[in-house]
């Protein structure tokens, strides 16, 4: 595969790359907003109970928990 | 009219029917539709594990698949695979050039992988059979340093480069299969989807873009930040991607929309962000700064719920577990700290 030197482009082939690219993404199917946004907030509230950063670790339950102190047993 | 000229208006005309196709989509916001939702609660998350050893700045640091294992690199000249749960070293490998700016755990944790202004991509095998940890490939084509490198798997790495593209690599031939152009200014981060079918990259012409790996392919293109992205990740989902940028915003695009949600931003905070991690839901957005802070974002309010304070120098990288246990933010100030 021919390799892309793009610092050694001519600023005309760096402008026809970037014509060329723009006319594939004006073709884009888009969603609407509305319905990402849904689809993100669905998604993150689902899996939040379960988010050991959000919800927090039981000690014992903690891989990274200090070691050290006493146990009497 | 030139060329040139014509092309330039060309270019313009179509970005201006980008610009109203997206705005054409554009029917809500992410703050309307979450404003029945609460603020999650203060995150405060406590240092858990110090990881001492680097004797100079860390620029890198990657997790391995297994949550427990994660690779760091520092400009003292080493990689270190640290247990972060004993905080013991595993393995501390001298690199031929100390000038690295990248570093990256393989799925199958049988290699890593670093970088940076040897403008190589080096492949180091941690399972040989005598024991020794050697260099396995040196992937040398870029003309610009190596500023992100990611595996797909163990014959395969994707990297990002000063020289404003992406390869990837045939690690076992050492050859470059695809070459991803496109970019007008160097190329800082990646990172690969979920699925390993596209990645994203983040560049200093202040734009995002989504490559698709098989075709070779960029399919999108995002812009808004006002300057460099040093940082990007992928949404858990695979369905949108964060940025974060020296333009000191974090934002959240999505794929499907094609376009930005919501920016992550504060009068307050005036520094470059360097480094980004979702946590496991997506629920929290975990960004390092300049200013030696790791700020935590409820992503979803846009609100700040936590700080991670604790280096005494730029935070310049940040990854949380796949399991989502913990995350390691790693500095400037030659420490990386394990926090949940």
């Amino acid at each position: 595969m021919p390799i892309i030197d793009v610092e050694n482009m001519t600023d005309l082939d760096k402008a026809k790359m970037e014509v060329d690219q723009l006319k594939k993404e004006v073709k884009l199917e888009r969603a609407q907003v509305s319905k990402c946004c849904e689809e993100v907030m669905e998604y993150i509230q689902s899996g939040t109970d379960d988010d050991p950063l959000v919800k927090g670790i039981p000690e014992e339950k903690n891989p990274f928990k200090e070691k050290g102190g006493c146990v009497i047993s | 009219m030139g060329e040139m000229e014509q092309l330039r208006k060309e270019a313009e005309s179509l970005k201006d029917e980008i610009t109203a196709a997206r705005k054409a989509v554009n029917d809500a916001s992410l703050q309307d539709t979450v404003s029945g939702t609460a603020v999650v609660g203060r995150v405060q998350l406590k240092t858990r594990k110090t990881l001492r050893g680097h004797l100079a700045k860390i620029y890198a640091m990657h997790w391995s698949t297994d949550s427990k294992l994660c690779v760091s690199a520092s400009q003292d000249g080493k990689l270190i695979v640290w247990d972060s749960h004993t905080t013991n070293k595993v393995n501390a490998i001298p690199l031929k050039s100390s000038w690295v700016m990248t570093c990256a755990y393989a799925p199958s944790g049988n290699m890593v992988a670093c970088g940076g202004l040897d403008n190589m991509c080096s492949i180091y095998n941690l399972k040989a059979k005598d024991g020794n940890v050697k260099v396995m490939r040196e992937l040398a084509a870029h003309t610009g340093y190596l500023s992100c490198c990611r595996f797909l798997s163990d014959s395969e790495i994707i990297t990002s480069s000063g020289d404003c593209t992406c390869v990837l690599w045939d690690i076992e031939t050492g050859t470059q299969k695809t070459v991803f152009a496109g970019h007008l200014g160097d190329c800082m981060s990646l990172a690969v989807s979920p699925d390993f079918k596209t990645f994203i990259s983040g560049a200093c012409d202040s734009t995002a873009k989504l490559w698709d790996i098989r075709e070779g392919q960029c399919r999108q293109t995002f812009g808004g930040h006002e300057s460099d992205i040093n940082a990007i990740a992928f949404f858990p989902n695979g369905n949108a991607v964060i940025t974060g940028s020296d333009d000191a915003t974090c934002k959240l695009y999505d794929l499907r929309a094609d376009q930005e949600l919501i920016t992550y931003q504060d009068s307050s905070i005036m520094c470059g962000v360097t480094s980004i991690a979702p946590s496991l839901s997506g629920r929290l957005i975990l960004a390092g700064y300049d200013d030696f802070n790791c700020n935590i974002w409820d992503s979803l309010k846009s609100e700040r719920v936590g700080v991670l304070a604790g280096h005494d120098n730029r935070v310049s990288c940040i990854g949380v577990t796949a399991d989502g246990m913990a995350c390691c933010t790693g500095s400037w100030d030659s420490f990386l700290k394990i926090w949940n």
